[in-house]
């Protein structure tokens, strides 16, 4: 297929259509409403069901029903309406049901604003809704990684029947670029343990009560035994210019873009500095950051938040090297000249 | 000859109910389960539950069955019909579910007029969680909540939500039976019959609501339970055809 220039927003809906997504369902909110615009159109040609819900907890719900038929099946929505979601996607969760949600976050708390922030950084990786499960979460650096992504999304939600989380932010979503889109995905394999009505066969249920607890302790270890297979087999990240690194910068998504700009600008005035960009924020690349923290004494964490992800790059690096931490929320988009300045100070800082 | 009560085919065996006794939960999941058989639409039937006291119903319906997070039934069905129109959907839900919590899901489901059916057991109480009051209650009908009987001046009148719906243009048939009886069994198959019939002709979206017993937590026995429908929950709601537009849509 030949390049298109396309926005964050429509390439997260084209990547799904082709990624086989046959059903979507969702409700407006900015920055992310030419997600479901276009799926209203591209989707319903391409013979799939778009449904405007009347709220994000609907449409959650609407995405349970036809995920159970075996479906792929989408939903999107930015930081308000994703907390309205969360309920259901403990549901999915529990039910072992495959979906894929798309956070394009703005600044809150509360209605916060409609400008790009990574506040839901917490919300996403650490389950979000109530009880004792994982989320898997892909953060996209390029809206070309958008429409990968998305792929990937559907790909690991089906194979660990798990609701995945696409996190991206108000700048990814708007932001035009060139993309290159998979192909169309052709026969996905039938879903042995769909609901399909019972045909001759035996009747099946999805219940998420379980209320022995004992039963109810062995669903929440094959649970977690499933997180751990997903721990060990889907970490993502990217390194950039890190082979000779003194300073390490820890950054995703739009921050990570503006980190890679402020780290050449460091270069250029002969300061090592590299970055470690996740992709998977849960499962996080925890290991890549302890074996630099063998012999790298200073990381940075940069997040367009007051430091979540930073709780992380703690705990991954436990205690061996310090952290310092740049941030700017409420949908302020620093510039690379001011986190170049920041990685000068700690350059210095180095230097003493 | 064959028995008139032969054990339905989409009931478990084998299974012993959860329900107290005289609860119009067991009767009607009985009477569903015969029409399911009946109208042959149970090999490709999902039904999507409630959290309520009919929680467990996945235990006794012998069909593909969805449990849904409480209030959400209607949503859940309609993900599930639009993505698989040629299967026969309908939820199962209690008077919190569907008209407290799932107000919205249940009023706009309705008015997308989604080719669903619903049945709506109204009890006048929250069951499951030990008898508070609902938005069916009635007035001066005391619960856990309303030691001293629904006061309307503080909260408010019961809810006529299935008159509402039947309203809509996308409501093709809404019907109010009381179930207070053998009579009412009888009421009950036909109007739940009616609306599966809705769904399987391909019209839309169809509703019964049953006025059903909760001798638990009505603190009455079953027979005074079937009395109280008949003589007070009938003066609040009265049973009949709400809305049949079906003549309209052949
Ligand atoms: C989000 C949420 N809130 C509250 C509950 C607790 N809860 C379970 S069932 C129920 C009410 C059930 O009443 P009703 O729908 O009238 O059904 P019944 O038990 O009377 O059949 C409530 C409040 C829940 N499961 N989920
Ligand atoms: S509490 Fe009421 S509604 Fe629930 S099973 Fe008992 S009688 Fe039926």
């Amino acid at each position: 297929m030949n390049k298109v220039f396309i926005s964050g927003n429509h390439a997260f809906a084209e990547a799904a259509i082709r990624a086989g997504c046959s059903c979507y369902f969702g409700y407006p909110i900015t920055p992310q409403n030419e997600l479901g615009e276009y799926m209203a159109n591209h989707l319903v040609n391409n013979g799939g069901v778009f449904l405007q819900s009347e709220s994000e907890t609907a449409a959650i719900n609407m995405v349970i029903g036809a995920s159970s038929t075996g479906a792929r099946v989408m939903t999107s929505s930015s930081s308000p309406g994703i907390s309205l979601k969360q309920e259901g996607i403990s549901f999915l969760a529990g039910f072992e049901l495959p979906a894929v949600i798309v956070n394009v976050m703005r600044g809150g708390p509360g209605l916060g604003n409609i400008a790009p922030a990574q506040g839901d950084y917490f919300q996403a990786t650490r389950g979000g809704g109530h009880g004792d499960y994982r989320t898997p979460v892909l953060a996209p650096g390029s809206v070309q990684e958008i429409a990968d992504l998305t792929f990937e999304a559907f790909s690991i939600a089906d194979r660990y029947r798990t609701p995945v989380m696409i996190l991206g932010d108000g700048m990814m979503g708007q932001m035009k670029e060139p993309v290159v889109f998979p192909d169309f995905v052709k026969d996905l394999p039938e879903k042995e343990w769909a609901l399909k009505g019972r045909g001759t066969g035996k009747s099946r249920y999805m219940a998420s009560l379980i209320l022995d607890p004992l039963e109810m302790e062995r669903h929440n270890w094959k649970l977690m035994r499933k997180y751990g297979e997903i721990e060990k087999n889907e970490v993502r990240y990217e390194s950039f210019m890190t082979d000779d690194a003194d300073i390490i910068v820890i950054a995703y998504g739009t921050a990570a873009r503006i980190a890679k700009g402020a780290i050449k600008r460091a270069r250029g005035d002969g300061i090592r500095a590299g970055l470690i960009r996740p992709i998977t924020l849960w499962p996080f690349p925890k290991k890549v950051l302890l074996d630099f923290a063998s012999h790298i004494s200073r990381f940075i964490v940069f997040e367009m938040s007051t430091g979540q992800m930073l709780e992380d790059v703690q705990l991954a690096i436990a205690g061996k090297a310090e952290i310092a931490f740049h941030g700017r929320p409420g949908g302020v988009i620093p510039t690379p000249a001011e986190f170049a300045r920041y990685i000068y100070r700690e350059n210095q800082k180095l230097k003493k | 000859m064959k028995l008139k009560n032969d054990w339905p085919k989409y009931y478990k065996k084998d299974v012993v109910s959860h329900y107290c006794p005289g609860c119009g939960h067991g009767i009607v999941h009985r009477i569903v389960a015969e029409l399911l058989e009946e109208m042959q639409v149970g090999e490709r039937a999902i039904c999507v539950n409630p959290a309520g006291c009919a929680v467990l119903a996945y235990l006794y319906f012998d069909i593909d069955m969805l449990e849904s997070a409480h209030g959400r039934g209607t949503a859940m069905a309609t993900g599930i019909k639009r993505a698989r129109p040629d299967l026969f959907v309908f939820t199962y839900q209690g008077d919190g579910d569907l008209s407290a919590i799932g107000t919205a899901e249940t009023i706009h489901s309705a008015n997308r007029g989604e080719h669903i059916t619903v049945i709506f057991i109204n009890n006048a109480v929250y069951g499951m969680t030990g008898g508070q009051m609902a938005p069916t209650t009635l007035i001066g009908q005391e619960t856990t909540t309303s030691p001293l009987g629904r006061n309307p001046a503080l909260e408010g009148y019961p809810l006529h939500i299935t008159d509402l719906v039947a309203t809509f243009r996308g409501v093709i048939y809404a019907e109010r039976v009381s179930l207070d009886g053998p009579a009412g069994v009888t009421r009950t198959k036909k109007a739940i019959r009616n609306a599966f019939q809705t769904q399987i002709d391909g019209l839309g979206y169809s509703i019964v609501e049953i006025l059903s017993a909760c001798p638990t937590n009505w603190k009455m026995s079953p027979v005074d339970s079937f009395s109280w429908i008949k003589n007070e929950m009938t003066r609040e709601y009265t049973p009949g055809v709400l809305t049949d537009k079906r003549g309209d849509k052949k």
